[in-house]
């Protein structure tokens, strides 16, 4: 404030900007608050994965993969089921969801002549359906999937549609980014050697886009494996006794487990559920290695 | 770029090249790309359809008594269908949410796009990215077992194990990276001819980042804000397992809470067959749910753009 007392005495021209020796003072405190933020997201995030890696490195180990979950003895309690669980929803979340995504992307990239009102309306309505809010997905499939018109139960082949339909949004947002970042002139060129649009977009547009695509087919996943309200919406077994063997058994997923460990009174099962946590964890941050690698590696500067 | 679409309009563009071969392949790839796309719309379509048929059996039974019942039992013997305290909980959780994710966020966007150096930011982005991709089954975990006994019940010295507090406190950090990138990305979108004039009358960088970047991003920032909420609204998992599942009119923060989404999962894992008005409660909360979200995005979508259209 003094150096505003001085301007004013010293009848300078006063401007809203000012500087002097509390300026600096003041410009290192606003900068020490900005950093703090981010030291506490950060401390956040370590406090959070050593309290996880204390509470379950202690159960984990490799018969915790493949042993079943046991209400009664915690020690020879595993993730088995759960986990195997998992792997078929992403697989049924994988076929559903690049087809899909990929084709949704390519016809609002390459066809969709943004003039008419249903392409806007397809637009508008991808913007909103990433917004709707994780469980109300279960709701949906609950109503039309596992019961309503097609009645599979609370299948496997249900839940990975379910969170298929939830991370749909990402993988088409991350598509539209990787056809966009392909230069004009490649499909120029293409369409002037006499290709057709199709041939087009297959030969040129897409092979040049698909490591963006591929980051966005991982990084849904990687979304969809942590989901666990949706799964129990549509009714996941939070106690599978055996493993599931196909899409049409019933739902179970790693996440689902960890919840009914959280919620079981007993401490000793806590530390069950923070071993599933490391597991969960390790694959997403897997998932989401390869991802970043799969970006650095291959995308191309134009 | 028009080939295709051109094709109903003027067949006789082409004119000099003699007529134009049909293709009727490409017809057809035209309209399954076409279907794949508008597979989104039917989700859309599907999830009103779905929430709205069995909304209207559960309004036929409870009828304006979801706006006038004070208390939230519909499972008991004598029940009442008020929707006040689910709305108090989901805002009392989200508020001490957004209390902690937007000053951690927009402190987290001013330094990185104003402050940081490259190396810096190559470092603070993806961790900020494994924020974002932290499972909320795990934050329940963290609310429940670390931040409950430590900041509940040792700091705040209340012996309760679930509580509005601790859901709140993990919400907001899980909020807070939302917030940070939208309101970043406003940020960096404002030109940098308004950065370089502030210099050029003697600003202070602080100046700069304060009295004109962030009032120029503001409305990007406030659309990150509303996303935040509406995020936080919709959040399950946080809620189910460390707020409690006592829906509760009080807005004592160490409390026992239920929120929208915390008292659909759990009726869901409940025993409670189609037909039940148990059943419908999922459907009428789900309506509640979905339009609360809808109208947050479509504010947030109005600001975005209000912000793309300015400098872009």
């Amino acid at each position: 404030m003094s150096s505003a007392a001085e301007a004013a005495a010293a009848g300078a021209v006063r401007t809203s900007f000012e500087s002097g020796r509390s300026t600096r003072i003041w410009e290192l405190a606003f900068k020490g608050c900005l950093a703090s933020c981010i030291l506490v997201s950060l401390l956040v995030l370590v406090v959070l994965l050593e309290q996880i890696v204390n509470d379950g490195i202690g159960s984990l180990s490799l018969g915790f993969l493949t042993d079943t979950p046991s209400r009664i003895d915690p020690a020879s309690s595993g993730i088995g089921p759960a986990l195997t669980g998992t792997l078929w929803l992403m697989l049924v979340c994988t076929v559903f969801i690049i087809p899909v995504g990929v084709a949704t992307a390519v016809y609002l990239e390459e066809y969709a002549d943004s003039d008419r009102w249903f392409n806007r309306v397809i637009e508008v309505n991808i913007q909103n359906l990433a917004a709707v809010p994780s469980i109300v997905y279960g709701v949906l499939g609950l109503a039309f999937l596992v019961r309503g018109p097609l009645s599979m139960g609370h299948v496997l082949l249900a839940g990975g549609l379910t969170l298929g339909l939830l991370v749909l949004p990402v993988l088409i947002v991350a598509g539209r980014e990787a056809i966009r970042a392909v230069p004009p002139s490649i499909r120029e060129g293409s369409m002037a050697l006499g290709a057709t649009r199709w041939q087009t977009v297959w030969k040129q547009v897409l092979p040049a886009s698909l490591p963006g695509i591929a980051t966005g087919a991982i990084l849904s996943l990687s979304r969809a494996i942590g989901e666990t309200a949706p799964l129990i919406v549509i009714g996941a077994a939070a106690f599978a006794t055996s493993s599931p063997t196909g899409i049409f058994d019933d739902v179970t997923a790693l996440p689902i487990q960890i919840f009914s460990w959280i919620s079981d009174p007993q401490p000793e099962f806590k530390s069950l559920a923070a071993a599933g946590i490391i597991v969960l964890m390790v694959i997403l941050l897997a998932m989401n290695a390869v991802a970043i690698w799969l970006r650095n590696r291959y995308e191309r500067k134009w | 770029m028009e080939a295709a679409t051109a094709k109903g309009a003027s067949p006789g563009g082409f004119g000099p090249l003699g007529k134009r071969r049909r293709r009727p392949g490409e017809e057809v790839i035209r309209v399954l790309l076409f279907v794949a796309a508008a597979i989104s719309v039917l989700t859309t379509i599907g999830i009103v359809f779905a929430l709205v048929e069995e909304s209207v059996s559960f309004f036929g039974e409870v009828g304006t008594r979801f706006f006038t019942d004070t208390e939230w039992t519909p499972l008991f013997q004598d029940p009442e269908y008020g929707i006040w305290p689910l709305l108090n909980g989901t805002f009392l959780i989200t508020g001490i949410g957004i209390l902690v994710a937007v000053p951690l966020g927009l402190g987290t966007a001013v330094y990185l796009s104003e402050y940081a150096t490259p190396r810096v930011r190559k470092i603070v982005k993806p961790i900020i990215e494994v924020l974002v991709g932290v499972p909320t089954v795990v934050f329940g975990y963290f609310a429940l077992t670390l931040v409950t006994p430590i900041i509940v019940q040792d700091l705040f010295g209340v012996q309760v194990q679930f509580n509005a507090l601790s859901a709140g406190l993990v919400m907001g950090i899980m909020i807070m990276p939302t917030i940070a990138s939208i309101s970043e990305d406003a940020m960096s979108a404002v030109p940098q001819g308004l950065r370089e004039g502030a210099y050029g009358l003697g600003a202070t960088k602080r100046q700069v980042a304060t009295k004109v970047v962030f009032p120029a991003a503001i409305s990007g920032v406030v659309a990150a804000i509303v996303l935040g909420i509406s995020r936080g609204i919709g959040e399950t998992m946080i809620v189910l397992i460390a707020a409690g599942l006592a829906p509760s009119n009080g807005l004592n923060p160490v409390d026992p809470h239920a929120t929208i989404t915390g008292f659909m999962a759990a009726t869901a894992k409940g025993d409670n067959p189609a037909g039940t008005i148990g059943y419908q409660s999922i459907f009428a909360l789900g309506l509640t749910l979905f339009v609360l979200t809808l109208v947050m995005n479509m504010i947030a979508i109005r600001f975005v753009r209000k912000y793309r259209q300015v400098y872009e």
